[in-house]
């Protein structure tokens, strides 16, 4: 038995050590977020956080993650309410088939959580290792733009704002 | 069941849906008029296309799938238009051999004319029906009746449901050809910005995708590939492997070689063992890369004169000939092809990201040996294709596990290697074009020829579906059949829609494939219009005239015109732009397959002089698809198609050797990455209230691989006619 | 260390001192002339590619990615030398420089306006250069597209903030005299000899350095240190390499970055790789037939046979790990995050990349390199192929990277146990964030 942390709740799995967290995520937990692109660390399409860090899930043997913070695109937010980052790949429209987006979303929070105001140069760089085959760059980009201001806004006291739940 | 239902997608309906719908299937119509607009023609009943329940839900059926570009939403926004709805109470089912019309497959952006265009009509026609109705039963005439978020509604406040109107109507009225259409100028919601539907779910972990799926006792399977095409298993010793842990069976048939475990990282890693411990031998030959353009070229031909006009001219001063190359390219989809097959009483269900339901089912009809009628293919969303990927034979995977294993669903997912080895590419291609100018700049003879393969092998038969190669019997592809104009295949785009009274353009259609190919975004549309409008500027140089203002000088299509003013006009091409040092402009324009939608692209690449590195840097597109249903998902598929040409034309091309296909991964097969993308795509589309929806889909393909190619020429003065222009090419052309 | 450098700095200034006050030292500056733009273009072809296996791009690739305008550090032990900008730009570039000016930098290490330079730029080795090869690098150089950047200047601390101080390293450390051709070797020997030693510049990473930061002349080629990374000896008795490197794997590896027979060029090597894939094939081969004369020098390691055993031999053994290496958790980490790639089955092994039992990193003396190569990984440039390996950085912790190294040690190799590892994963990760 390993357990797991992931979006706060403990789970105890019953798999081998070296299953990457990826399968576990999906196949034991019931999670859709992050998903198989290449298993190689070449894509990012099953990025989560782990301990604030962008990781790939599909190379993380679940023996490495005992005590340790695991966040998915399913702890930011909900359908209902979605989190900042989500909200704005609503507004901005921001996929096509959709299947990167969960994974670039993990990326971009993670880098959200660390700088409140990346520069462009900042967010590309963050956003390297994640590929996009549809082109939805352009968006992606401006809805990283677009949760930053949410979030920095958000964050002035004051101010009333939903921002996560 | 649950489990799928409890996440599952906004407006998915019956996507998901596991057991057969207990409503009958519609009858196909025998003879249908050929008169009826859009996939009216062969689905002639409204039911078929719009249902109202007897609670005044509202369910729309198209036999298109959803592929990432949107079509959901446009559909949606289609028929709440007609049916005086608001969007979100429509539910869409999307295409299932078990509940929606055979309109073949979602390709060459066709889904708004055939399908938009079926809906709309059956829609307008179901709420007269509905109207007429109201009329008699209040009794008053249907023109003092309004319609408001589906109530029929008097002057006097009386009003009706659709639910209760609906109840005393045949169920299956077969559509009229006189269908009045709502008045564009009233529209609502078509032309509309409405947020896409499956977006949100998208973004916060449903269920969306085929890879998504989770069914009672769903067991994982993966195949174990040759190495090259036609390799055969000569030894294997799984003994070790059958005793893995969750391994529930390995698959052997011939050379077919899979592995079914309970678990997806257990077959994983059982497939992973199987690999090292086959032995392959033989094998087609692989062909040289660096003389595939040659063997294209000296294989035989089939060819046909798609153009021949003669006129008299003024006569030629200067005559321009180039030689322009596409390399072997791939879909590369993000998610890996998948699907979730299960065999139970006797029926096959198989819910795959085929573009095609119904030719998938005849396919594996054939391969399984079974009855079409007891297979039913369910489309379930997948990650982008872009065209004839995995999916098919991903399906077929599926479907021969499922049958070695009754009962249980079994989900196949191709690994990545899998997935960038055996998809079919799209072509190699050469083209050859000769122009004269006059001395005023006139063109006045155009020679074009073009060389591929087809660019379709789509599953029309068993033998089309790559895992019935392997197999102890193996299946026979059909022949290759080149895709006629004015569609085209190879030869797509290969007429330029400029004035050219004296014109000759030749296809040259080469059946033998030296590697797997078939349809891919764009079809030959992306090469042809890479070399013809490339070409375009070269005489435009020649003739010492401004390449937008040469454009125009051969161009009278009045939206043709449009477009390309347009994208000069918002990039600001007049204003003799001083770029900054190692930039330039470059332009091109395309009417897709001279039948879709216009569209103009206008941009500006930086070069980097010491690496030949090449960046795109803004670009300007105007494009015109008839009527607008969805503006912001136009303006969504042309970026995108911007961004994926540009990644086609300066990184990409499939690596080979004797060994097999070597760009096996995103390393050996590099793309567009964040650092690389454009600072800004605009997109400025004219709507045409009222005129045919023409499709955008693959609009941008074309004319991005020109425009960049203009820009390098513009920014480093070197003209590069071989695809990609990747920095080792762009820098060799420049030099030191 | 560093106080001994200090009181070594000290000693230096004395003779420094001495050397200035012998006249020896002052060096005048080299006027202005306005930024020359003709130059022959087969001259500037053949500097293009002097410069390549000088990697001049490497060092002064600009801190934005602009060529040759400078702006990197280098990590010394004595402080951060900051490249310059080497573009034609009048003000922010050598523009200003005539071909005087120019040769006496590469040769003499002192710029134009008279001040010394660092030996982080290798002068020491330039010194062996051709004045006709000088020449075609400066017209290279002088076509460049200039750059405006400004690159920030370097400030060593006391002593090493006096730049005169390298009058008496030079009048120590740098010998002047030319390659010397060695008659009983052949041409290809000598060509590579002379690339070697002048502008590649092998022995300023591959020879280990004395508290001065000067190469230890008495032991070339045994090994170094560059940017956190060892850069491993070549000499037969000190490469760590599982199967001696003959010319012919040289060739491969310095050319393409990747011989099936050992490892993916990496670190500091991954440009130098790149680089020399832009020299004449020849030249690379004179290299490889140089430095093999060194990693095998009785020439045994190119007799085919053995070596395909040999190879064979040492993938196999990795084979089958043991038991009790099973059961650690390095053995799980290996199967989850890097047997999709390095194991057995796996598609990169499909594609004839080397097992990890060949590869020099897991076989060298320290942990270094492998740690480096876990961490952070390995990735091609923009739109270019070449061998990619995700770094692991965010997901493995010091004591995991630790297990995973234990292991792969034990299972590819027959070396001996990597002391301290959860130590050494620990500084190299510090080093990185400072
Ligand atoms: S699936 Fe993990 S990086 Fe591609
Ligand atoms: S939206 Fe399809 S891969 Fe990114």
């Amino acid at each position: 038995m390993i357990s797991l942390i992931v979006n706060g709740t403990t789970h105890q799995v019953d798999v081998d050590p070296a299953t990457p967290l990826l399968y576990v995520l999906r196949d034991t937990l019931g999670m859709h977020g992050a998903k198989y692109g290449c298993g190689l660390g070449q894509c990012g399409a099953c990025t989560v956080m782990l301990d604030k860090q962008a990781v790939f899930s599909c190379l993380t043997p679940v023996a490495v993650l005992e005590g340790r913070q695991i966040k998915t695109i399913e702890g930011l937010g909900t359908i209902e309410h979605p989190g900042p980052l989500q909200q704005a790949f609503i507004d901005e429209q921001a996929a096509q088939c959709g299947y990167c987006i969960a994974g670039m979303i993990m990326r971009a929070q993670a880098l959200l959580e660390r700088t409140s105001s990346p520069t462009e140069a900042q967010i590309r760089a963050q956003m390297q290792p994640n590929l996009c085959r549809c082109g939805t760059h352009i968006r992606i980009l401006a809805a990283i733009r677009l949760a930053a201001d949410t979030m920095r806004q958000a964050a002035i006291p004051g101010r009333v704002q939903e921002v996560s739940r | 069941m649950n489990a799928l239902s409890r996440r599952g997608l906004l407006g998915t309906g019956g996507a998901l849906v596991v057991a057969f719908s207990t409503r009958p299937v519609f009858a196909q119509a025998e003879h249908a008029p050929t008169k009826l607009p859009g996939s009216l023609s062969v689905q002639p009943h409204l039911s078929g296309w719009v249902q109202v329940a007897p609670d005044g839900a509202v369910t729309v059926f198209t036999g298109k799938a959803e592929l990432g570009q949107g079509i959901r939403t446009a559909l949606i926004q289609i028929a709440a238009e007609q049916l005086y709805l608001a969007p979100g109470v429509i539910s869409l089912v999307t295409a299932d051999t078990g509940r929606t019309a055979d309109e073949g497959y979602t390709a060459g952006s066709h889904s708004m004319q055939d399908s938009g265009t079926a809906i709309m009509h059956a829609a307008a026609q179901v709420r007269a029906i509905l109207l007429q109705e109201a009329a008699s039963r209040l009794g008053v005439d249907a023109g003092a009746l309004s319609t408001t978020n589906g109530r029929v509604q008097a002057a006097d406040g009386r009003s009706l449901g659709y639910g209760e109107l609906v109840g005393s109507l045949s169920p299956d009225q077969v559509a009229s050809q006189t269908i009045a259409l709502k008045d564009p100028a009233t529209y609502t919601v078509m032309g509309k910005k409405m947020p896409r539907v499956d977006i949100p779910g998208k973004v916060t972990g449903a269920a969306a995708y085929v890879q998504d799926m989770r069914l009672p006792g769903m067991v994982h399977a993966r195949a174990v590939r040759p190495p090259r095409y036609g390799a055969t298993l000569a030894k294997l010793d799984s003994s070790k492997i059958e005793t893995m842990p969750g391994v529930i069976k390995i698959v052997r048939d011939g050379s077919y070689l899979a592995v079914i475990a309970e678990g997806e990282w257990q077959a994983i890693t059982a497939m992973r063992a199987l690999q090292d411990a086959a032995v392959w031998t033989g094998g087609q030959p692989m062909p040289d890369q660096a003389k595939i353009f040659e063997t294209i070229q000296s294989l035989p031909v089939q060819d046909s004169v798609i153009l021949d006009r003669k006129a008299e001219m003024a006569p030629a001063v200067h005559t321009l000939k180039a030689r322009y190359l596409r390399p072997y390219g791939m879909h590369g989809s993000i998610g890996p092809s998948c699907a979730v097959a299960q065999l139970q009483d006797g029926v096959m269900t198989v819910w795959t990201h085929t573009q095609g339901v119904y030719p998938d089912r005849a396919a594996l009809a054939e391969l399984l040996q079974m009855p079409p009628q007891a297979i039913r293919c369910i489309h379930t969303e997948g990650s982008g294709c872009y065209g004839h990927n995995g999916a098919d034979d991903a399906a077929a995977d599926a479907a021969l596990l499922a049958q070695a294993l009754p009962g249980r669903p079994v989900r196949v997912q191709w690994m990545r290697e899998q997935e960038n080895t055996w998809e079919p590419f799209t072509p190699a291609i050469v083209a050859e074009v000769q122009a004269s100018l006059s001395a005023d700049g006139t063109i006045v003879d155009w020679q074009y020829g073009v060389w591929s393969n087809t660019h379709n092998m789509r599953p029309g038969n068993g033998g089309r579906l790559m895992p019935s190669w392997a197999r102890a019997n193996p299946l026979k592809p059909s022949p290759p059949m080149p895709i006629p104009q004015p569609e085209g295949g190879g030869d797509r785009n290969g007429i330029p829609l400029y004035d050219l009274p004296t014109a000759h353009v030749v296809s040259h259609f080469v059946p033998d494939m030296p590697l797997r190919v078939s349809a891919m975004r764009g079809l030959g549309a992306y090469t042809n219009v890479f070399a013809i409008e490339s070409f375009m500027d070269e005489l435009a140089a020649a003739a010492g005239i401004d390449p937008v203002v040469f454009r125009l000088k051969h161009l009278t299509d009045a939206r043709a015109r449009d477009v390309v003013q347009r994208a000069a006009q918002e990039f600001g091409w007049d204003k003799a732009a001083s770029l900054p040092a190692g930039h330039g402009r470059g332009f091109a324009f395309a009417r897709y397959k001279n039948l879709g939608a216009y569209a103009a692209v206008a941009l500006e690449v930086a070069v980097e002089h010491e690496t030949g590195r090449v960046r795109v840097v803004r670009a300007q597109c105007a494009v015109d698809s008839g009527q607008a249903v969805s503006v912001d998902g136009i303006r969504n598929q042309i970026q995108g198609g911007l961004v994926q040409s540009s990644s086609w034309t300066l990184y990409e091309a499939v690596t080979y050797d004797a060994t097999g296909i070597t760009s096996r991964d995103w390393s050996s097969y590099p793309i567009l990455r964040f650092p690389a993308a454009p600072d800004s795509v605009e997109v400025h589309v004219i709507n045409r209230p009222g005129m045919p929806f023409l499709g955008t889909g693959e609009a941008t393909q074309g004319p991005t691989s020109a425009a960049i190619a203009n820009a390098v020429m513009d920014a480093a003065k070197v003209r590069i006619r071989e695809l990609p222009l990747s920095q080792e090419r762009v820098k060799a052309a420049i030099g030191v | 260390m560093k106080a001994r450098s200090i009181t070594l700095g000290l000693a230096i200034l004395v003779a420094g001192g001495s050397a200035a006050f012998a006249g020896l030292a002052w060096r005048p500056a080299i006027g202005k002339i306005a930024s020359p733009t003709q130059f022959d273009r087969a001259l500037v072809a053949k500097g293009a590619q002097l410069a390549a296996v000088g990697d001049c791009a490497i060092c002064h690739a600009g801190s934005t990615g602009t060529p040759f305008a400078g702006g990197n550090p280098l990590q010394t032990p004595f402080g951060a030398v900051y490249a310059s900008n080497i573009t034609p730009d009048p003000d922010a570039g050598i523009g200003t420089w005539s071909l005087a000016a120019f040769r006496r930098a590469m040769h003499d290490g002192v710029d134009r306006a008279g001040g010394f330079l660092y030996p982080a730029f290798p002068y020491n080795h330039y010194t062996h250069v051709t004045g006709e090869d000088v020449d075609a690098i400066y017209a290279f150089l002088m076509t460049r597209t200039p750059a405006k950047l400004q690159a920030p200047a370097t400030h060593l601390p006391f002593p090493f903030n006096i730049r005169l101080l390298m009058a008496g390293w030079n009048a120590l450390f740098v010998d002047h005299s030319p390659v010397a051709a060695d008659p009983a070797k052949n041409a290809a020997w000598n060509r590579g000899a002379y690339l070697v030693e002048g502008l590649g510049h092998c022995a300023a990473c591959h020879s280990p350095r004395n508290a001065l930061g000067a190469e230890d002349k008495a032991h070339p080629f045994t090994g170094g240190e560059v940017d956190g990374w060892d850069a491993p000896g070549l000499t037969a008795a000190t490469s760590p390499a599982a199967i001696a490197w003959t010319a012919g794997a040289l060739y491969r590896f310095l050319r393409h970055g990747l011989d099936d027979q050992h490892a993916a060029s990496a670190g500091p090597m991954g440009a130098v790789s790149h680089d020399l894939s832009n020299v004449p094939e020849a030249d690379v081969r004179a290299i490889a037939i140089y430095i093999a004369s060194m990693t095998d020098p009785d020439g045994r390691g190119a007799a085919e046979p053995t070596r395909e055993q040999q190879v064979a031999a040492r993938v196999a053994a990795a084979q089958i790990p043991p038991p009790e290496l099973q059961q650690t958790s390095g053995a799980a980490i290996f199967a989850g995050a890097c047997a999709g790639c390095h194991g057995a089955g796996a598609p990169m092994m499909l594609n004839g990349r080397p097992s990890l039992a060949l590869g020099s990193s897991v076989t060298a003396a320290t942990p270094r390199n492998a740690s480096q190569t876990i961490l952070y990984g390995l990735q091609p440039g923009p739109g270019e192929r070449g061998p990619w390996m995700p770094g692991f950085a965010g997901s493995l912790t010091d004591d995991q990277v630790a297990a995973v190294l234990t292991y792969l040690r034990w299972r590819f190799t027959d070396r001996p146990a990597w002391p301290a590892l959860e130590d050494n994963v620990h500084r190299i990760r510090q080093d990185k964030s400072s």
